[in-house]
């Protein structure tokens, strides 16, 4: 069993999952691998670790910011790796890249699956690789042990809902709205993702699924993941940092509010 | 051997929206509905009479096509050697062949029920084209522009405003064509239900590249039958510029099955294929992934995008076409850059030879002329496709030769 298959298998009754999404090396390259054992220490479940790009298209302006800022910081795949490694020293939490296919691609794709298992990565989430494309990883990920997580979303219809199952190992990521990446109206989102949640519940059955996409708050989470089986915050954390980096004591801001996502408090 | 050259065995892309390695369609779930959607429509459309005579019908009364073939006599005696032709693409509406594309993708959207258009621009071409077809048709249409391109093309954005778009001005990353076409994906994940994204160039995921080619096909065609008209056979050579490449795909497509018709794209140079301000994705890239499909492209050792440079905002671009990778892999097209300054100079002698002012982008075609031109003989056939008027590059241009003197 996997580091992710384990932590929704030692999931307690109700609780929902936290998955925290983080670009790699932002703010800064020192900070990345102290922010993901606080993630831990607060509540985290799961990491998703950010692989930045230059042209992120699906993203909304922060988590572009945060690459944009991560690339200027000489962020580099090895370096990534490395980030990796450096958390494998202290922790077990499953760690899952994140990221666009063109620097995976570049890296060479046998290359980059191998240094990934190797550095301790459990799973990929490349959201520009739908299911028509994913011949491009799939082998190479399998061989190595890697999850490969798709993604569906309000208009995925449920014919490739069931396929997302079939392909996916680890979890189903859910993507509350059709938009880019970014913190929203929480009740809005709430009230649309209610129906779809219980479609993908009726197609999804192998896999766990996280709802992502607009959750800001423990209220968000708790109202938008009600029948999942976890959330994942991303925008959030990053527009936390943007306010309080560099700030003294702003990984204590960031780790209350991590905190405060998954307990309320 | 008539028999053998019209047989068809040029058949890309594949049932997978590949040509070759190239293509696909990698673009995130959202939007995966919404291109096969387009797929579909598209199939129906094409073999759907009624969509081919209002095609037909608007091509004729609002475009103005057919386009003429110009024999370029002047230009011609300047070399001194093959015979020189120009495809009047600058005559259609609007100042180029961006027009047929905007048409045919503002029918697509209409049969489709889709109100708002969205479409990105660099030099500006396509979004006005795209803004005249919406106002044609009474449609909502938001382009998307790099901040520095609506500098460099002040003209274009004028004319898009004043045909009642919204020019949504973009800042990120090199704040030019890339930057715009990310910004109109955005919108068109966030808004995918209501909204059509009419892509300008045969970029982009499955059935774009393919569905752009098509709209531009007329352009190669009419060429074939203009060209026998005039001199009774098919051209030796023929040259266009690329930048994503539709005007020179469509050009060239009618013509990769003879393979006595050697074909060249033109890239743009930027300050040198090696100076590192380049746009010369052919001579200079590595195959990746950007803007919903795989081709050649502008990248860093870590696979971030490179920001090009090119005079010419709309061959500015750090990617290409995938039929263009695929047809440079074959060996089928010959793809070459020319520099700034060499395309200015182009400027200045078709202006001077002929009364045509062309577009900065198109004037990269005509510079190649002094690598071509001495290679050729006087009983051969040069036809180069003027995809468009240079108007909107005045104000550039002016510049460029006031810095000279």
């Amino acid at each position: 069993m996997n580091r992710i298959q384990s932590v929704f298998k030692n999931r307690k009754d109700n609780e929902k999952l936290m998955g925290l999404f983080i670009t790699a090396g932002y703010p800064d390259l020192d900070s990345t691998t102290d922010l993901i054992l606080g993630f831990e220490k607060n509540g985290a479940d799961i990491i998703e670790l950010g692989m930045p790009f230059s042209d992120p298209l699906a993203d909304g302006p922060t988590i572009q910011h945060s690459s944009d800022v991560a690339i200027q910081n000489g962020i580099t795949m090895n370096r990534i790796f490395r980030m990796v490694q450096k958390v494998r020293k202290e922790s077990e939490i499953p760690i899952i890249l994140m990221g666009y296919m063109n620097p995976v691609l570049r890296y060479g794709v046998q290359n980059f699956t191998q240094k990934a298992a190797e550095a301790g990565v459990d799973g990929l989430i490349i959201p520009d690789i739908p299911l028509e494309e994913d011949g491009m990883i799939k082998e190479h990920a399998k061989k190595n042990s890697l999850d490969v997580i798709h993604l569906v979303a309000p208009n995925t219809s449920d014919a490739r809902m069931k396929l997302a199952d079939e392909n996916s190992q680890g979890f189903v990521y859910c993507v509350s709205v059709t938009g880019v990446t970014g913190a929203r109206d929480g009740d809005e989102v709430s009230k649309s993702v209610s129906r779809f949640i219980e479609r993908v519940r009726a197609n999804i059955t192998t896999n766990p699924v996280m709802v992502g996409f607009g959750i800001k708050s423990y209220k968000d989470a708790k109202s938008i993941a009600s029948n999942a089986d976890g959330f994942i915050v991303g925008s959030a954390l990053i527009d936390t940092i943007k306010t309080h980096y560099p700030n003294e004591g702003w990984q204590s801001e960031l780790f209350s509010f991590v905190h405060s996502l998954k307990f309320g408090n | 051997m008539t028999t053998k050259t019209k047989k068809k065995t040029y058949n890309f892309p594949d049932s997978k929206g590949y040509y070759g390695q190239f293509g696909g369609k990698f673009v995130p779930e959202i939007l995966i509905p919404a291109i096969q959607e387009l797929e579909e429509e598209f199939n129906k459309a094409k073999d759907d009479p009624e969509f081919q005579k209002e095609l037909a019908g608007l091509l004729d009364e609002y475009v103005g096509r057919p386009t003429k073939l110009t024999y370029a006599n002047r230009l011609t005696e300047h070399y001194g050697k093959a015979k020189i032709y120009l495809k009047r693409e600058d005559l259609c509406h609007t100042g180029a062949h961006k027009i047929n594309n905007a048409i045919g993708q503002v029918l697509l959207a209409r049969r489709m029920g889709k109100k708002r258009i969205i479409a990105e621009t660099g030099a500006g071409q396509h979004g006005v084209a795209t803004a005249t077809a919406c106002a044609k048709f009474g449609l909502e249409c938001i382009v998307y522009m790099g901040e520095e391109d609506m500098i460099r093309q002040k003209l274009n954005v004028d004319r898009m405003r004043l045909l009642g778009a919204e020019v949504r001005s973009v800042t990120s990353g090199s704040k030019t064509l890339k930057d715009a076409t990310n910004e109109a994906i955005r919108d068109w994940v966030t808004n995918v239900d209501t909204t059509f994204y009419i892509i300008g160039s045969v970029v982009g995921p499955h059935p774009y590249p393919m569905m752009v080619r098509y709209f531009h096909e007329v352009i190669g065609n009419e060429t074939m039958e203009q060209i026998d008209k005039a001199e009774g056979r098919k051209p030796d050579y023929l040259v266009a510029c690329v930048g994503g490449g539709s005007n020179a795909i469509g050009f060239f497509y009618p013509f990769i099955d003879d393979e006595n018709v050697k074909i060249i794209g033109i890239e743009a140079a930027g300050f040198g294929v090696d100076s590192g301000k380049t746009a010369a994705t052919m001579s200079k890239g590595t195959p990746g992934i950007l803007h919903g499909s795989l081709s050649y492209l502008l990248q860093s050792e870590e696979g971030q995008i490179e920001l090009a440079h090119s005079i010419s905002a709309g061959l500015d671009y750090p990617g290409v076409g995938p039929e263009h990778a695929h047809l440079k892999d074959l060996g089928r097209v010959e793809y070459k850059a020319v520099t700034d300054e060499e395309a200015m100079k182009a400027v200045k002698l078709l202006s001077e030879t002929e009364g045509i002012i062309p577009a900065l982008e198109t004037a990269h075609a005509f510079a190649w002329l002094e690598n071509l031109m001495p290679k050729t003989s006087e009983d051969e056939i040069v036809v180069l496709n003027l995809s468009g008027r240079g108007d909107k590059d005045m104000g550039t241009i002016s510049e460029y030769i006031r810095e000279e003197d």
